[in-house]
């Protein structure tokens, strides 16, 4: 009679054998131990929230491309006008309208300055809109909006009251008459923006911190004597980060897309600073003439603009739990 | 109900002082600007006399603020600046109806295009289909509407010479300004619709209609679409406003002679009392269509919890 | 012919983390007019293993079977939309929240007419007639009045009995309930259950009743099916599985139906430990890892099912000859 173990040691077993069913050893039928039994659950490897989310992200193609794009324009905006022999505001009259060429990777505008340099200064001022905007308003917003949500009550309806007051008429028309009061500098464009952007990131604060409120963690907390203040910014707001992230993530387009919008009408950044905005409508009158004058500033801020979003999409996707299949 | 409309139209109220307040003081409190003491200021003294005359700038400030808001009631917008004999009013009779025309016909095109891309994109989740409505969706949402709109002009007026550059005299005239104005809001759309749907097709609901033996395309046209277009109704708020911060870009790249143009050359000449009343007469506007939104949205979805 | 013959249906979802094997080869039948009841904790494949047999499965969903047989009709054979016509009009469902099964901006009588109309080819107004004939049957009063009525003007039992008028329209053969009072209360729990037992005695319809709760089937089945980690654990006549339950989770579900009809004041005890990971499962028995009287064999082999009348069947070590050292300490 064969034995019915194999060679490791399992049992080999054909289904609906009578033979077999009566060979397997004595042994087999002691009492499994009870306290060994537990250690033998097999405990798959749990990731984190962050790390969670860190391999999602990581696997979305198009996020990491944007991510990528963004990183080399980032260092090309703090480097690139350093190894450039031009600068964006040295005109050179004899050098106007030129074709891009070896020496003026993307030609020169009618001034003759060069737009490459132009171009990477834009992204300077575009980005550091962009981020410190988002920045700004990061900070508004979880304040109001963490205040409003957790002491509810009559603060938040007077908090949310302000809020629906303003919200009701786009940003950019107060944004614009912000900047014709304030004049046309980075810093008005950084003020305008950060007096009007945080309205959409303090809503979506309060709502998370109103869902989160009501959990057993925070009435834990509440229970053993933390503070309001210290329950707020030690476990709503970092409970709510991934949303959050998400919104401010957003802004960052929205901050660089207005800023552009301005200066294309005009009361953006004035020359001879560049933006991204003033290059595409300076180049308008010379449209038929010289077209790279506005191509090459219109791809930069798509590009720019495309990966951001794509970023914000697969933040969205990797942070948002209820989108995980 | 009843409640729930007064509520909303008192916010309403409230919003449109608060604009009309804050961009009254705005615009009358730039240093230098036509608005400031007479002594900031190198005019001619006719012509200072006459603005001072039309405009009661000799008044003090609150003086100002309470008759601009009595002739605001009676419809009155106040005079132009640098052409003193254009009122805002006439400015809005000439260029709303124009701005208006493209603006409707970019808000339709928007919705049954964005509406149709996010069902085809919802159902086909994951496939080829999906992917490119998708990507298109984010070039829609990437591309700033000036860039977009300058592109446009090169490659169809420029490069193939296929449409005119400027005016609004035939219907080829409108289809790079609609294009310019709605590409954007389609993309937007699109995406809310596609998430929208796929929200409502995890639904319990979908699961019963399935059960019941309903066929696929009715649960998706019948069940699930009459659900996720609800959202949409809360877009068409910022959608308007969409099409005016937009048309301020489209008027301005093709001349097209609409408000927007208006606001956008009042900026350029800091002719401040355009820009006042262009403003709170877009404001306003902007106000009375998320109100009746608002009420539109109560309407259909039942389920609203009209309370507080 | 049982009217529902299912033999070893496996059923996959792909996620992100890997396969989770939701049903791990169950094989059952439902004879013509009897009430089959399915217990378990969630996540032990009950509801899967309906919705799959429906082809009601999400997308990322797989199922195989040797052989799915429906009132003669073999299943493995017709596809998706086949499948549509016979929902509705020969199975029916009824699902476990009312509050969130019925379309909100569709009126009850839109919900109701709906399959009649698909299934049946009668005209409007007859689908309307017989619609209030229905909601009559599942005792909603002033029926013409609430036809025009929207779900949020109902309270969770009404909705629930428009649910299983939805489901009786078109006089199912099958109606598959899935936790049909879990979202209720108590009360109207009792009240559900009522209904749908007078409905079994009315109707020829067979029932298949999904439930954690044994203490439902105990009076509205026939049959069960016990279900732990994918599998049948054991399957009996109501008399078998409460009188001479063989397998230990079977054991632990009975000892945890509250008895309040006997008045005694007994201990509730539940069942230790957490239901098995489906995206690596275990080895040998699913139960091993709860099961008081666990030997070594339970965690390498699963278990066979062993036939132990006509109608019972347990798939449990302990019935094994060599095993009644340990067996001898049960104690139930």
């Amino acid at each position: 009679m064969h034995s019915a173990l194999n060679k490791n040691g399992d049992i080999v077993v054909p289904r609906e054998s009578s033979l077999v069913w009566h060979d397997i050893p004595d042994e087999e039928f002691e009492k499994l131990d009870q306290s060994a039994k537990q250690s033998e659950v097999v405990l798959r490897k749990s990731k984190s929230y962050w790390q969670d989310a860190w391999s999602r992200f990581r696997k979305d193609p198009l996020a990491m491309a944007g991510l990528v794009v963004i990183v080399v324009i980032t260092l090309a905006a703090i480097f690139g006008p350093i190894f450039s022999s031009y600068s964006y505001e040295d005109q050179n009259i004899a050098n106007q309208n030129q074709s891009p060429s070896l020496e003026h990777w993307f030609g020169t505008d009618k001034f003759g300055r060069d737009i490459f340099v132009r171009t990477l200064y834009g992204a300077r001022i575009s980005l550091t809109i962009g981020f410190v905007a988002a920045g700004i308003n990061l900070v508004i917003g979880v304040i109001y909006g963490g205040i409003s949500g957790y002491f509810g009550g009559k603060i938040d309806m007077i908090m949310m009251r302000f809020v629906d007051i303003l919200y009701g008429v786009p940003d950019l028309l107060y944004i614009i008459l912000l900047m014709m009061f304030l004049g046309n500098t980075l810093e008005s464009i950084l003020i305008a923006l950060s007096l009007t952007y945080w309205i959409g990131t303090a809503r979506m604060v309060r709502s998370q911190v109103i869902t989160l409120k009501f959990q057993e963690y925070t009435l834990a907390a509440k229970a053993i004597g933390s503070s309001n203040l210290r329950i707020l910014f030690k476990h709503l707001i970092p409970n709510s980060m991934g949303p959050i992230i998400v919104t401010v993530t957003f802004l960052v387009p929205s901050a660089i897309f207005s800023e552009a919008f301005l200066s294309f009408l005009g009361i953006g950044i004035q020359v001879p600073m560049a933006s991204w905005g003033t290059l595409v409508n300076d180049a308008i009158p010379s449209l038929f003439t010289q077209p790279y004058q506005m191509l090459f500033p219109a791809i930069a801020i798509s590009i720019t603009m495309f990966a951001l979003n794509f970023i914000g999409d697969g933040l969205r996707d990797a942070l948002d739990p209820r989108l995980k299949k | 109900m009843v409640g729930y409309i007064v509520k909303r139209f008192f916010a309403s109220l409230l919003t449109m002082f608060v604009l009309i307040t804050i961009t009254f003081f705005l615009m009358h409190s730039i240093p230098g600007g036509p608005f400031s003491p007479a002594e900031e200021r190198k005019v001619p003294a006719s012509v200072l006399q006459k603005m001072e005359e039309k405009f009661g700038l000799h008044e003090p400030l609150h003086v100002q603020y309470v008759n601009y808001l009595k002739n605001l009631l009676q419809g009155d917008l106040g005079f132009s600046f640098k052409q003193l004999d254009v009122s805002v009013n006439e400015l809005i009779a000439q260029g709303f109806p124009i701005s208006a025309k493209v603006g409707l016909i970019a808000i339709g095109l928007a919705l049954l295009i964005g509406i149709l891309l996010g069902i085809v994109s919802a159902i086909k989740r994951g496939k080829w289909a999906d992917w490119t409505a998708m990507i298109f969706a984010t070039i829609g949402i990437s591309i700033p509407n000036f860039v977009l709109t300058v592109l446009l002009m090169f490659f169809f007026c420029v490069m193939f010479k296929l449409l005119p550059t400027y005016g609004l005299t035939s219907w080829k005239h409108y289809i790079l300004p609609v294009i310019g104005l709605s590409f954007g809001p389609i993309a937007y759309i699109a995406r809310l619709m596609r998430s929208s749907m796929l929200e409502v097709m995890r639904q319990d609901f979908i699961l019963t209609a399935r059960a019941k033996g309903v066929p696929e395309y009715r649960v998706i046209f019948k069940h699930a679409l009459k659900n996720a277009i609800i959202p949409i109704v809360t877009y068409l708020g910022p959608l308007v406003a969409a099409m005016l911060t937009g048309s301020f870009i489209v008027e301005r790249v093709f001349s097209i002679p609409g408000i927007g143009r208006d606001f956008v050359s009042g900026i350029g000449d800091r002719d401040y009392s355009v820009i006042l009343g262009l403003t709170v007469f877009f404001g306003v506007f902007i106000i009375v269509m998320n109100f009746i939104v608002d009420i539109l949205y109560a309407i259909i979805d039942k389920r609203v919890k009209i309370e507080e | 012919m049982h009217l529902l013959q299912v033999q070893n249906l496996r059923t996959t979802f792909r996620i992100d983390a890997g396969q989770v094997q939701a049903v791990r080869g169950i094989s059952f039948y439902v004879k013509k007019g009897e009430s089959l009841g399915i217990v378990g904790e969630s996540g032990s494949g009950k509801s899967v293993s309906m919705l799959s047999i429906m082809k009601l499965l999400p997308q990322n969903a797989e199922l195989q079977a040797d052989h799915v047989q429906f009132n003669g009709q073999d299943l493995n054979q017709i596809d998706q939309k086949e499948m549509r016509k016979m929902l509705g009009s020969e199975i029916g469902m009824i699902f476990q929240d009312p509050m969130s099964s019925l379309n909100p901006l569709l009126t009850i009588g839109d919900q109701i007419v709906e399959p009649i109309r698909i299934h049946q080819k009668i005209s409007k107004e007859a689908a309307r007639k017989k619609a209030i004939d229905i909601l009559r049957i599942v005792e909603i009063p002033s029926p013409e009045k609430r036809l025009k009525q929207y779900p949020h003007e109902f309270s969770g039992g009404m909705r629930q009995r428009v649910m299983i008028a939805i489901a009786i329209s078109c006089n199912p053969k099958l109606l598959i309930a899935d936790e049909p009072t879990t979202a209720l209360d108590v009360t109207i729990q009792a009240q559900i259950l009522d209904l749908m037992h007078d409905l079994k005695n009315k109707m020829q319809t067979s029932i298949v009743m999904i439930t954690h709760d044994l203490g439902v089937i105990a009076n509205m089945c026939n049959r069960v099916l016990v279900m732990y980690g994918g599998t049948i654990v054991e399957e009996g006549t109501i008399r078998e599985i409460f009188y001479q339950p063989k397998h230990p989770y079977t054991w632990g579900l009975i000892k945890s139906i509250p008895t309040v009809s006997t008045g005694k004041r007994e201990k509730l005890i539940p069942i230790p430990g957490s239901p098995p990971d489906l995206i690596a499962p275990p080895k040998g028995c699913p139960f091993t890892a709860r099961c008081e009287y666990a030997m070594k064999i339970c965690e390498k082999i699963p278990p066979q099912q062993i036939t132990l009348s006509e109608t019972h069947r347990a798939a449990c070590w302990l019935m094994h000859p060599k095993a009644s050292g340990v067996a001898k300490e049960v104690t139930v």
